[in-house]
């Protein structure tokens, strides 16, 4: 059954939805990074509480024409505009009075959504009495979906992910240096707009499939998780649309595959195991990649000063110290040290000796700034430069 | 406003007022030390801990999923802190990543295992049960003088009043670092204040009125309690003293207006049933904080706060 749904066998609208879940998790992930690198990733859980009264009030203004409250449609449409509204009301707050930006996201994700719950309260009591797609959107599901539906969701997904592509270069420009947008000419609120929008399209397409409460986590998951593996800004969007693109495929699809699986939280504890992987496995920034860096230094370190000190003739008392030693063939257990171990040590003391003539005299301060008790000094100056600072080291002895 | 209020409706009130003030206190500090969404981050994990909680326990009870809702509030916190360091992430998104995932957990534990013997869902964790809290055993305002009726109070009034009375407690108690720590961390520490340890106990206590007052209200209110009165204080005011007392004022205001008009408003109306009393206390006080937005006398604070 999960083999099918992953090889998309489950029928013509779950192969439209997980299509369209994929394609949302692509735009979601490279949307996402934009608002990441601008350090604005929770405004988008304003955006998406506030869809809720949208939702409430589109229901009730379509049954009062006398339409079907449930049109998909009609409520994407209620929805952008009170999001829209909500993030007016974000802007407002943070440019108009001293309330700083995190105060105004709770309020209005909060306020939204607390009027949302009492329009959805007051439907409940309507005669017509068919609120229960409506509260479908807090946690999202695909289950029983239209066909109609499932098209305006993978059509919505491709629309947004096009757009994220076009407008990719201004909102990367924006994202590390809006004063240099600016100044290039960059349009700072335009661009702004345009990321919020894309937040919205994304949030408005997920509302079927992932929920309101934790659409957020695909705009901020993916990108969080990007930014372990690369450092330039066009590999992390592509990587976390990817990541977010592969959350919403195995989530769709596995979800599809039992009928008591939710769909969002599963696409979002994908995203999450992505997260954790890339927190703990990614090269150099990754935890793992960390803790081996640390172990190296130690090792590093360790066996310099044993070597410094076996050079001096001193015992080395330090057991980490003289297992390095005798592992390394440099010395024999009892401590003494091997004729390597006197080569090596007599290599790491005249090293130092360099450093210590490098680093007082003049003309070679860059390099000796580069002075670490572990980097051999032949890495930083030139054969000749050394040859120099022997020829002043000579006349003392070694 | 006779023997049918004190049942049905003056219960519910207080408790209502109580989880304001109990979320709002904390909520200032919170404002001003740019913390705002740490009770919305708070508010989502307290469903994945009473989730775990009557998974453990097998039984609804409310002491196991007060614990479950407390430690599930601290892992989050610790995760944050966590995330944020160890992955050198800006503090909102490492926020995002914890909560929704904690979050989707929760609801993923709930969905596949079987609560439906128990009253347990998503939509109780968002909307509590205010309205449902009545004092079955009062007969009118004598009431409240009669030990008898005053033993059948709601175990969640008392649940709540002492969680108001710690924050309460917390706040005056540590008033002079916590001032300290939240305008001037450098100078609280050179004063010899513990601002790690104080800040870790702000949050902690703000776990402990989220906690407290999801158990009455659900969670909507606690995130628009934690923030939408410290704003609106924070405009009515530069002075921080007052700014508290301000903030309790909007807090028992919204309370008090959000429960009357989510119970009698539907009535003047002309419908029936009641809506949602958290979500139109949530509401009142966004409406409360737009007022202050818009007529607040210190709500640019260029004269002072520049």
């Amino acid at each position: 059954m999960l083999l099918d749904a992953l090889t998309l066998q489950l029928g013509y609208n779950a192969t439209l939805v997980t299509l369209g879940a994929t394609l949302l998790g692509i735009t979601a992930g490279a949307t996402g990074t934009f608002l990441f690198l601008r350090k604005r990733a929770l405004l988008s859980d304003a955006i998406s509480h506030a869809t809720l009264t949208g939702i409430g009030l589109a229901f009730l203004a379509m049954t009062a024409l006398g339409l079907d409250g449930r049109n998909l449609a009609g409520l994407l449409v209620g929805s952008a505009l009170s999001a829209g509204a909500g993030l007016m009301a974000v802007h407002w707050m943070t440019t108009r009075t001293r309330l700083p930006e995190d105060a105004a996201i709770g309020a209005v994700l909060s306020v939204f959504f607390g009027a949302g719950i009492v329009l959805l309260t007051v439907i409940q009591t309507l005669d017509t009495g068919r609120q229960a797609g409506l509260e479908s959107f807090l946690l999202g599901a695909t289950a029983g979906m239209l066909r109609a539906e499932a098209w305006l969701i993978a059509a919505g997904g491709a629309a947004a992910l096009a757009l994220t592509v076009l407008l990719r270069r201004p909102m990367t420009l924006v994202a590390f240096d809006p004063g240099y947008a600016q100044a290039r000419g960059v349009n700072l609120r335009a661009v702004d707009l345009a990321t919020m929008g894309l937040a919205l399209a994304v949030t408005l397409i997920g509302l079927k499939v992932v929920g309101l409460i934790l659409i957020v986590a695909l705009l901020i998951i993916p990108p969080a998780a990007a930014r372990f593996w690369t450092d330039r800004s066009g590999a992390m969007a592509a990587l976390a649309g990817a990541m977010g693109g592969a959350a919403g495929y195995v989530g769709t699809a596995v979800s599809a595959s039992a009928p008591a699986l939710p769909t969002g939280p599963i696409v979002v504890l994908a995203a999450a195991a992505l997260f954790v992987l890339s927190l703990l496995a990614a090269p150099r920034r990754g935890l793992l990649a960390g803790a081996l860096r640390h172990v190296a230094h130690r090792r590093d370190v360790h066996l310099r000063q044993g070597l410094l000190a076996l050079a001096q003739g001193l015992p080395v008392y330090e057991s980490y110290t003289q297992r390095l030693l005798v592992r390394a063939g440099l010395a024999r257990p009892d401590g003494v040290p091997t004729d390597a171990g006197r080569a090596a040590a007599a290599r790491a003391l005249r090293d130092e000796a360099r450093w210590a003539l490098a680093r007082t005299g003049q003309g070679n301060e860059a390099a000796a700034s580069l002075y670490d008790g572990l980097r051999p000094i032949s890495s930083v100056l030139t054969e000749d430069e050394i040859a120099a600072l022997d020829a002043r080291l000579a006349p003392r002895g070694v | 406003m006779g023997a049918d209020f004190v049942i049905l409706s003056l219960v519910p009130m207080l408790i209502g007022i109580l989880a304001a003030v109990a979320c709002a206190l904390p909520g200032n500090f919170l404002l001003l030390r740019r913390q705002s969404l740490i009770g919305d981050a708070i508010s989502h994990v307290v469903l994945p801990g009473i989730v775990a909680a009557f998974l453990l326990t097998g039984q609804v009870t409310t002491l196991p999923m007060l614990a479950g809702a407390a430690a599930a509030a601290l892992v989050a916190v610790a995760l944050i802190e966590a995330v944020r360091r160890l992955g050198r992430i800006e503090p909102g998104a490492a926020m995002g990543v914890v909560f929704t995932t904690m979050f989707a957990g929760g609801v993923l534990l709930l969905d596949v295992s079987d609560t439906s013997s128990v009253h347990l869902d998503v939509e109780h964790a968002l909307y509590g049960n205010l309205e449902s809290l009545i004092w079955i055993d009062a007969e009118g305002w004598h009431s409240l003088v009669d030990p008898a009726a005053l033993a059948g109070l709601p175990a969640e009034l008392w649940r709540i009043a002492a969680a108001a009375a710690g924050v309460t407690a917390f706040t005056w108690l540590f008033w002079r670092p916590l001032v300290a720590a939240t305008f001037d961390e450098g100078f609280a520490r050179a004063q010899g204040v513990a601002t790690t340890a104080l800040g870790l106990g702000l949050v902690m206590v703000a776990a402990l009125a989220a906690v407290a007052a999801f158990d009455a209200v659900g969670s909507i209110i606690v995130i628009a309690m934690f923030i939408c009165p410290a704003a609106a204080a924070r405009l009515m005011t530069d002075r921080l003293g007052a700014q508290v007392a301000w903030s309790v004022g909007f807090a028992v205001a919204s309370a008090i207006i959000g429960y009357v008009l989510a119970g009698y408003g539907p009535l003047w109306l002309g419908g029936q049933d009641a809506v949602s009393a958290a979500g139109m206390i949530a509401t009142v006080s966004g409406a409360i904080l737009a007022g202050a937005c818009l007529a607040g006398p210190r709500r640019r604070g260029a004269t002072s706060s520049a």
